[in-house]
C-alpha cells in the first residue's frame, strides 16, 4: 500500500466521526522505484491531507517532507523528489491501518489493505 | 507480442476467483473501441470496481500507458483472494495499480470523492435468488439477486458520488438486468448513456454501457432521450431476433 492511497482512506465504521487518516503500524516498508512525473505531483498535491501525508511517511520511517509544502513547486525540484518518493514510491508491504477513534486495525497483507467491514459494523 | 491489452496467459488464476471470460473480453472490446476517447479525455484517476482476475484493469493500463502517462489506477475487489489474483497479474504485466479489498468502495468513497475520471465495472450481473448475493469466494463474482439488480443498483449510487465532473462509467450488463432502467435511473442522476458494445453469446446477452455526466442535461432530456430509448428498443430487439433465429 503506498501512501497515495493511505491518504485516500477512512474508517468506514458506522457511527464513527474521527476517521481520518488512518495510524500506519508498519511492518514491513519496502521501496519501489516509479518514474517521476512532475505534472502528476502538481496535479496531485491539491488533492493530498497534507499533514496524514507527512505522518504516513514518518510512521514509515521517511521523515524527510516538510511540514507544509512550499507555495511554489514549479522550481522546487528537491521537495517533489521527496513528495515523489513519499507518495509513490514507499509501500507498507505488511501492517496495520488503526482507526483513530475506535483503535479497530485493518490489515494490510502482500501490500493490500482489507478495508471490509463486520456485519455489526455496517 | 502485442503490449495493447493484458495477455491471457499471464493472467494469474485461483478456483474462487472468477476467470476472464466473454463479459471480461466484451468490456475490453469496448475500452479497446473508445480508446481514442479516453485518450482524448486525458483522466488522472481510473479505477475497477470488482477487479477479479485483473484482466480488465490491467489492459486499461496497457491501453492507455504509453498516450496518457502520470494516471492514479485503482482496484477493488470484495474477495480477499481476488485482490491478490489482481496484484499478481498487474505484476506479470509489468504494471502497477493500487489494489484494495473492499466492499464496492469501502474506505475510499470519502476522501475519493468527486475526483475518478474513469470507472470500470463488471458486476455480478446474474439473475439468482437473492440469498446468494454476498457470498463468499467466486459467487460474488457473478450472484446478482432480483433480475441482477441487487449489486449494480448499490455499486451505480458509488460510481455517481466518486466521478470526476467528467467522470465516464463503463459497465457491463444483460439484456435481463433491465439496462433501458438503468440508463432511465442514472438519466435521472444527469448522466447521458450510450451502447458502446453488443454481444450475444450461448449464454447471454451482453451490452456494455458508457454513461457520463451531461452537461447540457435540459436540452438532453428534451431532444435526445426519445432518440436513445428508440435506439435502445432497436438494439435490444436484434439482439431478441439474434436468440430466437
Amino acid at each position: 500500500m503506498r501512501l497515495i492511497v493511505h491518504n485516500m482512506l477512512s474508517c468506514n465504521i458506522r457511527g464513527v466521526v474521527n476517521k481520518f487518516p488512518l495510524r500506519i503500524e508498519p511492518e514491513k516498508v519496502i521501496v519501489k522505484e516509479v518514474d517521476f512525473n512532475p505534472d502528476f505531483l502538481k496535479h496531485m498535491i491539491a488533492k493530498i491531507d497534507w499533514k496524514a501525508l507527512v505522518d504516513g511517511a514518518r510512521s514509515m520511517g521517511y521523515p524527510e517532507l516538510p511540514d507544509h509544502p512550499p507555495t511554489t513547486l514549479e522550481s522546487d525540484e528537491s521537495f517533489l523528489r521527496k513528495f515523489h518518493h513519499s507518495l509513490l514510491e514507499l509501500n507498507l508491504e505488511e501492517g496495520s491501518l488503526v482507526c483513530p477513534e475506535t483503535g479497530r486495525k485493518f490489515s494490510v497483507n502482500k501490500g493490500i489493505p482489507n478495508m471490509l467491514l463486520h456485519e455489526d459494523e455496517v | 507480442m502485442s503490449s495493447r491489452i493484458a495477455s491471457i496467459r499471464l493472467v494469474s488464476s485461483h478456483r474462487e476467483v472468477y476467470e476472464p471470460c466473454d463479459d471480461s473480453f466484451a468490456l475490453v472490446d469496448a475500452l479497446l473501441a473508445d480508446r481514442t476517447n479516453l485518450i482524448e479525455h486525458n483522466p488522472k484517476v481510473c479505477m475497477e470496481i470488482g477487479s477479479g482476475s485483473g484482466y480488465v484493469i490491467t489492459s486499461l493500463i496497457l491501453l492507455l500507458k504509453n498516450e496518457v502517462p502520470g494516471v492514479h489506477y485503482l482496484a477493488t475487489d470484495t474477495n480477499p483472494i481476488a485482490v491478490r489474483v489482481t496484484k499478481e497479474t498487474l505484476e506479470a504485466h509489468g504494471v502497477d495499480a493500487d489494489v484494495v479489498c473492499a466492499d464496492i468502495a469501502t474506505g475510499l468513497d470519502k476522501r475519493l470523492a468527486g475526483s475518478v475520471d474513469v470507472i470500470v465495472v463488471n458486476p455480478p450481473y446474474v439473475p439468482t435468488p437473492e440469498y446468494e448475493v454476498g457470498m463468499e469466494g467466486i459467487a460474488s463474482a457473478w450472484a446478482g439477486g432480483e433480475n441482477g439488480r441487487t449489486v449494480i443498483d448499490k455499486i451505480l449510487p458509488v460510481v455517481d458520488l466518486l466521478l470526476s465532473d467528467k467522470g465516464w462509467l463503463y459497465l457491463v450488463t444483460l439484456t435481463s438486468n433491465f439496462p433501458e432502467e438503468i440508463c432511465l435511473m442514472m438519466r435521472k442522476k444527469g448522466y447521458a448513456s450510450r451502447i458502446v458494445v453488443q454481444r450475444s453469446t450461448e449464454e447471454e446477452n451482453l451490452l456494455i454501457l458508457k454513461f457520463w455526466r451531461d452537461q447540457d442535461e435540459v436540452s438532453h432530456k428534451e431532444i435526445s432521450s426519445p432518440t436513445f430509448l428508440a435506439h435502445f428498443s432497436r438494439s435490444l430487439s436484434l439482439l431478441m431476433e439474434k436468440r430466437w433465429r
